[in-house]
């Protein structure tokens, strides 16, 4: 009896393997048949095939992308080997001269994209990619894809620096509402003075980076009084610091930022360190700071960072109408370097709002990841924060750039800057300060 | 997966450092072996050799090497590719900014080591005719232990300011309040500032000079003492003719260790001011060239004038100890 069953066992499996050869045969990768599978959308099945995204992200940042991309790979037999290294960007330069790239990378910053692309290593979108991109993603977010008018690479995930922390239960008991634009800003800071409440914290103390808050300041200002394409020269100093452009935003960052009425002690911003700016924010020692999305982290645990707890944000308003939803930020992007049927096929995914939904998703009420895909709906986020920098960074009209001092020379962007925007604070003046940047940067 | 990657990257890193490892001790006892056959007159000459070998190697690519790349790399552009004549040292010199960073750095220099040396001596004078010398002295060169960074933090405390409006923390502050000043931003005021880094230092390092003296002093052979005071020498004259030519060459070594120290100095500047506020020193815009700024060329023309400042220490040292040995 029991012989009996095992040997029916053994017929139903074989019979069960011959069925799922011939499934499996015709759809062998000579004729792929879609194939759609629930959350990830459709793709052909293209077994056997691997493909790895090299990245820079460690722990239990890596754990999370390997659990969002179970899904395609289960729907599409695509193997993605997530590569997670520490020195990643030495080591892709040394893949990419080498002949050992990888199939794609994620590549954090738009300078290093560009490098990469000068190799001549990198491939351009397949269309179904740039395709997604074209309608999920602002103007900006494609441009830092692009490289000499070629589209690279799509976006991944976004981090938002246009917010500024407050106390909503402060807010609440002194019956200030949250500011939506740069006139209500200003009204409400003169509220505060008027009270005799420090109405801007602030600190640009960092060890060796000292002063570099205050190069956020500067570009938050540029960016909303200026615009994306004047932001764009200064970074590759066509205008210059000392342009009456940027001295312009110089004087709007300190009319708030260097303004006694609002900051109480000016010179004590240079020797406090960003890290302890905010803390006085819960007790209402001081009442804004403003500072991207990584403060949260700042916080001691007993502090309760919630839309109507002790410490959230909101958005920094524009100033300049013309300048619509001006959002500074960063992001990385996804480059391949070689256009085979699967490495595209996981480019298409990555570019897709199946895949932001995924990972979110895999961050939990934690968050900590966003993106700026339009096509993700806002009840995607179980995190307020991360929605509510999606909000901005998600807006199809929104101005969006990446941190101009890390696109400047490092001379610049991680020296003179750091050190003559502190010296601005200790009581050098603008036109000094401007002069000396503008000096500093280097010559061909 | 993440395993698997994990040895596919690495065992073949492993098996090079074995395989290196393995060639290195077999090369060392071959040479040894060979040079344990050697008889006869060539025997001596051999074996010193043999035994000098592996440390002249070893300064050779950790000193001598390191050393010309550096002065190789500060005629080269900020990536080390071209070369670009004097132009770092030309920058170097018509910097302000370098400029105030050069005086500060001599400050620290001609301040510092006697400040901490003389310092040392007087509490080293002091603390040998008590009678229980071992406490206080314990005390005193605790400090050592910790390091500069631990003790520069420590010191931020000290020197910590808030605004008027809220609750004060820093002890100097504090005391000053107590006198019934208002107290300033003390980091901020130039150059009161560099000074209360140097307090920094010498809190740290009088502790060192105070011991290695006070064994100096008590080195001193007591027939010597006893024949000068019978001869009348007491207090200073004793100290100024007899006690201090004594032990002036440990004085001297002192000395010269805590110039060198204090031109190497970077910790206490990084951890305090980030160099900001005109406190930087050479050494500390040298990391900063380098590692923040990526311009290697600057950078290292800046090592380069800091090891030119520091050779004429170096070899009026090098003499004392020669100076020494010929006498002894």
């Amino acid at each position: 009896m029991s012989m009996n069953k095992k040997a029916f066992r053994a017929v139903v499996a074989a019979a069960a393997i011959s069925v799922l050869a011939t499934v499996v045969a015709t759809v062998s990768p000579a004729q792929a048949a879609a194939n759609a599978c629930a959350g990830v959308g459709t793709y052909a099945k293209q077994p056997g095939k691997t493909v790895e995204i090299m990245n820079s992200v460690t722990g239990q940042e890596n754990a999370r992308y390997q659990a969002a991309l179970i899904a395609f790979q289960n729907c599409t037999g695509i193997t993605i080997n997530w590569n997670g290294a520490n020195d990643f960007e030495s080591q892709l330069g040394v893949r990419v001269q080498g002949g050992t790239a990888p199939d794609i990378a994620m590549i954090p910053q738009p300078g290093l994209l560009q490098k990469m692309v000068a190799t001549g290593k990198v491939v351009k979108a397949p269309a179904q990619t740039l395709a997604n991109v074209n309608k999920y993603w602002s103007a900006g977010w494609k441009g830092y894809g692009t490289v000499n008018g070629t589209f690279y690479a799509a976006p991944n995930s976004a981090n938002n620096k246009s917010l500024v922390w407050y106390s909503p239960a402060q807010f609440k008991k002194f019956g200030y509402t949250v500011p939506t634009t740069w006139d209500q800003l200003m009204a409400l800071s003169d509220k505060m003075a008027a009270k005799g409440q420090i109405a801007w914290c602030g600190g640009l103390g960092s060890g060796t980076a000292t002063g570099w808050p205050g190069t956020d300041w500067l570009e938050e200002i540029v960016l909303r009084t200026q615009g994306a394409q004047v932001y764009a020269d200064w970074i590759s100093h066509k205008v210059k610091f000392s342009d009456p452009k940027i001295i312009a935003a110089f004087d709007k960052v300190a009319s708030f930022m260097k303004n006694a009425k609002y900051v109480g002690d000016v010179k004590a911003i240079a020797t406090t360190t960003f890290q302890a700016a905010g803390q006085g924010i819960p007790t209402s020692k001081c009442m804004m700071l403003q500072q991207a999305s990584f403060y949260a982290s700042q916080y001691p645990a007993n502090v309760k960072v919630s839309a109507t707890g002790d410490v959230w944000a909101f958005y920094l308003p524009g100033i300049n109408p013309a300048v619509k939803t001006p959002v500074e930020g960063g992001g990385e992007f996804f480059a391949a370097f070689n256009s085979s049927a699967a490495t595209q096929e996981v480019q298409n995914y990555l570019s897709s709002p199946q895949w932001a939904i995924a990972r979110i998703a895999a961050a939990g009420p934690s968050g900590g990841w966003l993106s700026a895909n339009n096509g993700v709906p806002a009840s995607a986020y179980t995190n307020g924060l991360d929605a509510l920098s999606a909000k901005y960074l998600s807006d199809k009209n929104s101005t969006f750039v990446f941190d101009a001092s890390d696109a400047m020379p490092a001379a610049v962007g991680a020296g003179t800057e750091w050190t003559e925007l502190t010296n601005w604070f200790t009581g050098k003046s603008t036109a000094d300060v401007a002069a000396a940047i503008d000096a500093s940067w280097p010559t061909a | 997966m993440v395993h698997l990657s994990f040895w596919s990257t690495n065992l073949p890193k492993i098996e090079q450092t074995l395989g290196a490892l393995a060639i290195f001790f077999a090369v060392l006892g071959a040479i040894f072996f060979l040079a344990g056959r050697v008889n006869g007159r060539a025997a001596r000459p051999i074996a010193g050799f043999v035994f000098l070998a592996p440390a002249l190697l070893l300064l050779f690519a950790g000193l001598v090497v390191p050393a010309i790349k550096t002065i190789l790399y500060s005629f080269k552009d900020s990536y080390g590719n071209k070369y670009i004549g004097l132009k770092n040292y030309q920058w170097l010199i018509d910097n302000p900014e370098f400029r105030k960073v050069f005086f500060n750095t001599l400050l620290w220099i001609l301040i510092t080591p006697f400040a901490t040396t003389a310092l040392g001596l007087l509490l080293a004078i002091m603390l040998n005719r008590m009678k229980r010398e071992s406490l206080p002295k314990s005390l005193l060169f605790m400090p050592m232990a910790i390091s500069f960074v631990g003790a520069s933090i420590i010191w931020q405390f000290v020197y910590n300011f808030a605004p008027p409006t809220q609750p004060q923390t820093g002890l100097l502050s504090a005391l000053a309040r107590l006198l019934g000043f208002t107290p300033p931003n003390w980091i901020l005021i130039q150059p009161l500032n560099t000074f209360l880094l140097m307090v920094i230092f010498v809190w740290v390092e009088t502790g060192f000079a105070m011991v290695i003296l006070s064994a100096a002093i008590k080195g001193v052979p007591a027939d010597i003492m006893e024949a000068s005071a019978l001869d009348g020498a007491t207090g200073w004259k004793l100290f100024r003719d007899v006690t201090f030519p004594m032990v002036r060459s440990t004085f001297i070594v002192v000395l010269a260790t805590m110039v060198v120290t204090s031109l190497k100095l970077f910790d206490i500047v990084r951890t305090v001011t980030g160099g900001n506020f005109s406190t930087s020193v050479i050494s500390n815009e040298m990391y900063s060239e380098i590692f923040v700024r990526f311009d290697n060329g600057r950078g290292s023309a800046m090592a380069v004038v800091l090891f030119v400042l520091v050779l004429p220490i170096l070899v009026y040292n090098i003499q004392n100890l020669r100076r020494e040995r010929s006498i002894a």
